[in-house]
């Protein structure tokens, strides 16, 4: 029998850390995540999950702490949204250069100021820098599913790996989610390996001061400087394109669901025209493309699952052929354009395909995004020339 | 036990030949006597941005026989706090976890996540080193500099205002061990992190460390220093055991004894105070001497 719960998206992340059984969780409340910290901390104590619960006093102490947790060894778990993940900006880095298997859920909000406490996604957007894995997610139960991709993702590449779902209209709000037994996610996925090594004798200096140059440790041996080691982390980060994949596919083996890895696709085996997007907003072009299609334009969506690593390759795959590609995301680079929109372009760009690429944002700080708005403007793409703009700015 | 010569102190070094920190380093000197007291083999440090980053070696090399785990600047209490949590949670016993972080990374940036794992109770020892500024970057003032001192961001008028009393806001934490101590009086310093290691629960260390090139004077005062912020009681020594205050070493024969210097004894020898004031070093002593009342009054009702 199956368990299906009627859940939001932040129970059935509470639920994911615990069947992945985290042993230390430190967070601090900020709408929309809060529920997740809160629904922990309950299980916490009422001894269902056995794992450290720091009430830490900010953010970059979450993020600080969990980091060092993980250091010794334990599978960690923390969330944010907005600007608790911008006052984490330090540590995100420092947890990715520290190459610690942290797994956090960020809960996407427009970030202050002026305050809003609503969905969009300039929060994590604006992380995409730090050397983390970034997943976006569509619906709860992709989110749970992820969380629980995300450990053995993270546990195998050594990389911070971020799941990304939508404040409210998500995290709030409830649908049926199949919540997985703990027997097929221990399966799944192994206890956490010990990578530090902390042991009795053995003295470790772990993230030192580095020179720029490799030199020699005290056995004669060049070991990396600055530069290496972070391309160490390019590359790897690079290469885990393929582990997302693979670990979706290990996935559907166990759980009988897959994601579709960093990019999936929708309707687009005839189409002459594309909808890019992320998260739930994502979903919703799925509505559009059903309608565009209706009014005469072979249209389906691409979903982009990985923002980073940027799955160019798989994206430039199954937009090729396509005529007319409309972005639409909830974040901005401000003074240009969208960021999916610019790194698709450049991805395009490099293989030589030449449609019209059009970014458009939407819905930022919670205004309401309605399919019909995004296949009026997806057709106005279509028809004329490529355009750059914000859909539905009034006032 | 109070240990009561140096030749009882553990002969086994933690710090090989070959740091990074400068010549006569009190910082040094703090560590080098605070690891005797530890077990370097089940202790693991957690060090911010600082002096201390650099005395533990580049990148591949430690001269420290101790696992360290560097975190940012402002982090110390977090990162201490998640490594504690860490070994609990996977089941490594009987470490003890120590924060070592200059008076920047304590007094200042680093003050609420202190503060944070001081509140929560976290078992785990926390020593700031104060040198009284930013050393590392180059010696600019800090909230713990010194009234009357010449730092790089305070160049001309000298630093205006009192050093902060971090003490006392560690203290209202109301935590089991609070303690001052100095590397010119190492027997004190090793029996109060001997002491501290032995306690469950927050434990604060503050330690006065001279710093030669950061306050101006020539490396071989490095002792004399210390010595002479104890005898004009700028620097006290006293631990807070369970909220029970008391007087140490040679702040407990200074009490006893009399024969407390002045301040202008102590700022003399010091390039740093170099512009400061016949009124500054008036105001300085005025506040020496009031923190030394309350001090000796305290120690008072501790005994009675
Ligand atoms: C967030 C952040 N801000 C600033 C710095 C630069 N910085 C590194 S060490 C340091 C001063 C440290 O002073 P203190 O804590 O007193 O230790 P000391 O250098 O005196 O040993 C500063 C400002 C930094 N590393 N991180
Ligand atoms: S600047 Fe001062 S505290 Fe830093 S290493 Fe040199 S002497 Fe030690």
């Amino acid at each position: 029998m199956k368990d299906i719960r009627i859940i939001t998206a932040n129970t059935a992340a509470a639920i994911a850390a615990s069947l992945c059984r985290v042993q230390v969780i430190a967070a601090y409340p900020i709408t929309p995540q809060t529920p997740v910290t809160e629904e922990l901390a309950a299980m916490v104590e009422r001894g269902e999950l056995n794992a450290e619960y720091l009430t830490v006093e900010s953010e970059h102490s979450a993020m600080a702490s969990v980091v060092a947790a993980s250091q010794m060894g334990a599978r960690v778990f923390t969330a944010s949204s907005a600007n608790g993940l911008l006052y984490m900006h330090e540590m995100l880095h420092w947890a990715a250069g520290s190459r610690v298997p942290v797994v956090m859920a960020c809960v996407n909000r427009g970030v202050g100021a002026p305050w809003t406490i609503l969905n969009d996604q300039q929060d994590s957007i604006s992380q995409r820098d730090t050397g983390w894995i970034q997943l976006y997610c569509r619906n709860s139960q992709e989110v749970l599913d992820t969380l629980i991709q995300a450990y053995k993702i993270a546990e195998r590449v050594l990389i911070p790996v971020m799941v990304c779902y939508d404040g409210f209209v998500l995290s709030h709000a409830s649908t049926p989610v199949e919540a997985p037994v703990v027997e097929d996610v221990d399966k799944f996925l192994p206890p956490c390996p010990i990578f530090t090594g902390i042991s009795e004798g053995s003295y470790m200096n772990l993230n030192p001061l580095i020179l720029s140059e490799p030199r020699q440790d005290a056995e004669g041996n060049l070991r990396p400087g600055y530069m290496d080691l972070r391309y160490k982390l390019q590359e790897d980060l690079i290469s885990s394109l393929e582990i997302i994949k693979e670990t979706d596919r290990e996935f559907e083996a166990v759980f009988g669901r897959s994601w579709g890895g960093p990019v999936w696709s929708y309707r687009m085996e005839d189409a002459d025209h594309a909808l890019v997007s992320m998260g739930s907003l994502a979903s919703e072009c799925t509505l559009a493309a059903d309608s565009l299609r209706q009014q005469g334009f072979r249209t389906g969506v691409v979903g982009v699952r990985a923002y980073r690593p940027f799955p160019a390759e798989a994206l430039c795959k199954a937009l090729q052929g396509v005529q007319t590609v409309a972005v639409f995301e909830k974040d901005v680079s401000y003074g240009y354009m969208g960021a999916v929109a610019t790194d698709l372009k450049a991805a395009l760009f490099e293989r030589d395909l030449r449609p019209k690429v059009a970014s458009f944002v939407a819905g930022l700080g919670g205004r309401d995004v309605r399919p019909e708005q995004l296949a009026e403007t997806a057709a106005e793409a279509i028809t004329k020339r490529s355009a750059h703009k914000w859909i539905d700015v009034r006032g | 036990m109070a240990t009561k010569a140096a030749k009882e102190l553990p002969k086994e070094e933690f710090i090989l030949p070959g740091t990074r920190s400068c010549a006569a380093c009190g910082l040094m000197l703090t560590y080098r006597h605070s690891l005797k007291a530890l077990d370097p083999g089940k202790t693991i440090v957690a060090v911010p941005a600082s002096c201390m980053t650099v005395l533990h070696g580049v990148y591949p090399i430690t001269p420290v026989k101790v696992i360290c785990v560097n975190n940012p600047f402002a982090a110390t209490g977090a990162a201490a706090s998640g490594i504690v949590a860490g070994l609990k949670a996977t089941g490594k016993a009987g470490y003890t976890v120590v924060a070592f972080a200059g008076d920047g990374g304590t007094y200042d940036i680093g003050i609420q996540s202190l503060s944070g794992a001081l509140e929560r109770g976290t078992d785990f020892m926390y020593v700031c080193y104060d040198n009284e500024g930013y050393m590392n970057t180059g010696t600019q003032r800090s909230s713990a500099s010194p009234a009357g001192a010449v730092t790089t961001t305070t160049p001309i008028l000298a630093k205006l205002q009192h050093k902060k009393d971090m003490l006392r806001i560690v203290e209202a934490h109301r935590i089991p061990y609070v303690a001052t101590a100095s590397p010119s009086f190492p027997l004190d310093l090793y029996d109060k992190v001997r002491k501290a290691k032995e306690i469950k629960g927050s434990r604060y260390i503050e330690v006065h460390a001279p710093c030669p090139p950061g306050w101006g004077f020539p490396n071989k005062d490095l002792i004399k220093m210390g010595k002479l912020a104890a005898d004009t009681a700028v620097h006290v020594l006293y631990e807070i055991v369970d909220g029970k205050f008391r007087l140490t070493s040679r702040s407990l024969r200074l009490a006893e004894k009399g024969g407390k210097k002045t301040v202008a004894d102590y700022v003399k020898g010091q390039t740093r105070f170099k512009k400061i004031t016949e009124g500054q070093i008036q105001a300085l002593q005025e506040f020496t001497d009031r923190r030394w009342y309350e001090f000796m009054e305290r120690h008072q009702n501790g005994r009675s």
